[in-house]
């Protein structure tokens, strides 16, 4: 199944990502043949299968409910590209 | 000794040397540090060194081994894939979104090989967000391969694989969701373990697809290996996914012995898509393992063709899922003078990521979208249980699997960077060893026109002991795994 440049904007906002419009025909004709290839899964048949998210069918391990919170918040927000008084900064979202 | 020896030395005889005092931590890193200052222009394989801080780690560990309290790996120097997370150094996974990134604490595989006395010479270079096959697509520029330097280094752990290849440090780590340890061990000539998923603790690895990410060893030998797996290994508390199972000293679990043993070779491992020079060099491999006392099974894994279109679609939708943390908010990457939150958003990714891993987030939200989610998600799924079923059939009747670890030789630089799909194929007997979650390793098998092969070895599930006993062997009776490229010291 190949796609229409306006699929792939579609797409591409939903992944919060900016694509120019000089790209966008390569990038969608890119895109085609990757789904292209992933396509050749319809010609299996999976009737009945159980999908498989982990390889050992392994389920969630669970801990005590404890805290467990460590200190390293001060070290954790020196990665933050613009911050003030312990909080992450954003532009305006509220009018 | 010849610095050339020091650069050459499996890490046995290394920690040999450093027991004997013959040589000390000190001296062995300011080697490696020397042989990363004078060659690494030529290969771009490490991108970021600790200099000082290894030398002070290395001098600690002298004090170490003069107390007589050394263990296998006290002293040895070692260079990290730049996707672990390291305290304090910078982390960038090979990307611009995380060029200045400087993580708060060590990755578990970090903390552990530190605690089993290592000492980290600096990070090395990766395809981007460990995306791709050739280490082209890593934001500080392709890495070389040593063994011809109009060749790719394999990927995405291709810094790793040249900088071990070209003797920078006798030890690197590596990870691999698809193929990104065994085929650049493959394309370098290096030996190269994926264990079995859940072996190592994910915890500080910068996250591709949860459920095929594993961190393993890449070193000059199975035995070097085994040493360093098991240092990684191990539950750990900080990643629900690491397995409760105990760790064997996988070292000390090496006898050689392969009599009796049943090596299923797997019909569709030897299609149309292998070069038939390559499938010379793994016969070559596979009549040693024959010689040695192993048993030659043919078997069939059916659904091998479908691993790339399997992996094509789970990979990208968890990497969809893991990269949306990048916002330009937290941390990474943020675009000068956004006008708003969406703009913030869109912006700072379509800055901060490369083609490829743009590519794949939109390969993986479309899968995971709205109406599509059934058809593709559910469906690879679906596959891949099936893929995973091919192997548990197969291991009812043998012991271990073997065949080609890559389709080819390293390739030229550029050549495949066009066309992702041709790219892609260059896995194809690896991944789906990553879906089915089971241990592989790749070890050398000689050269084609003096560029290395490599057989990959693929096992039971925890099951790592017996494959790295097997390219033990093959190690004993052959030499591939000692050939170095004619590059820097190992010049002739």
């Amino acid at each position: 199944m190949s796609v229409t440049p306006e699929d792939i904007e579609k797409v591409a906002l939903l992944a919060r990502l900016s694509i120019s419009e000089s790209e966008l025909p390569e990038v969608t004709e890119r895109f085609s043949k990757v789904l292209d290839l992933v396509d050749e899964l319809n010609t299996i048949n999976t009737d009945g299968v159980v999908p498989m998210s982990n390889p050992h069918d392994m389920t969630q391990r669970l801990r005590a409910d404890t805290v467990t919170s460590h200190t390293a918040r001060e070290a954790l927000m020196a990665s933050a590209p613009a911050q003030a008084s312990g909080y992450f900064l954003v532009p305006k979202v509220i009018d | 000794m010849a610095d050339s020896d020091v650069l050459n030395a499996s890490v046995s005889d290394l920690q040999r040397m450093l027991s004997a005092r013959a040589i000390s931590s000190e001296e062995l890193v300011k080697t490696c540090l020397g042989q990363i200052e004078a060659e690494n222009d030529a290969l771009n394989a490490v991108i970021t060194l600790c200099g000082d801080q290894a030398l002070s780690d290395a001098r600690e560990a002298d004090q170490v081994l003069s107390r007589g309290d050394g263990k296998p790996l006290t002293g040895i120097p070692l260079l990290h894939k730049d996707i672990f997370c390291t305290k304090g150094v910078r982390t960038t996974c090979g990307s611009h979104m995380l060029e200045t990134f400087e993580p708060a604490y060590d990755a578990t595989v970090v903390a552990r090989l530190k605690a089993a006395g290592t000492v980290t010479l600096g990070k090395c270079n990766m395809d981007e967000f460990a995306m791709g096959s050739s280490n082209e697509t890593s934001f500080f520029g392709a890495v070389k391969n040593p063994w011809d330097l109009d060749c790719v280094p394999g990927g995405s752990s291709g810094g790793s694989a040249a900088a071990l290849a070209a003797g920078f440090a006798p030890l690197v780590t590596g990870t691999d969701t698809g193929g990104s340890i065994r085929q650049p061990a493959s394309l370098c000539g290096i030996t190269g373990l994926k264990p079995t998923y859940g072996r190592v603790s994910r915890l500080g690895i910068i996250a591709f697809a949860s459920s095929l990410d594993q961190a393993g060893p890449m070193a000059r030998s199975a035995e070097d290996c085994a040493h360093m797996l098991t240092a990684m290994s191990g539950i750990d508390a900080g990643d629900s996914t690491s397995a409760d199972r105990a760790v064997p000293d996988f070292a000390a679990a090496l006898n050689g012995k392969i009599e009796g043993l049943r090596i299923g070779i797997p019909r569709e491992y030897f299609n149309d898509a292998l070069n038939p020079k390559v499938r010379e060099r793994i016969m070559a491999a596979l009549s040693q393992l024959e010689k040695a006392g192993a048993q030659l099974i043919d078997i069939d894994l059916p659904h091998t063709h479908y691993a790339i279109a399997t992996y094509y679609v789970i990979a990208p939708a968890e990497a969809s899922a893991n990269l949306a943390r990048y916002d330009g908010v937290r941390f990474g990457h943020r675009c000068d003078d956004p006008i708003d939150l969406e703009d913030l958003y869109l912006r700072s990714r379509s800055e901060g990521f490369g083609e490829e891993v743009q590519r794949r987030i939109l390969v993986g939200t479309y899968a995971l979208s709205s109406g599509f989610y059934d058809a593709y998600f559910n469906k690879a799924q679906q596959v891949r249980r099936i893929i995973a079923d091919d192997f548990h059939r197969a291991f009812e009747t043998v012991d271990v699997i073997a065949g080609p670890s890559a389709p080819n030789v390293a390739f030229q630089c550029g050549t495949k960077q066009q066309d992702p799909v041709a790219m892609y194929m260059e896995d194809i007997y690896t991944l789906a060893v990553n879906l089915a979650g089971l241990p592989g390793l790749s070890t050398p098998a000689g050269l084609i026109n003096g560029m290395p092969v490599g057989l990959q070895l693929i096992g039971k599930a925890f099951d790592e002991a017996t494959i790295l006993n097997t390219a033990h062997r093959l190690q004993q009776d052959t030499d591939w795994h000692t050939y170095r490229p004619n590059f820097g010291t190992f010049q002739s």
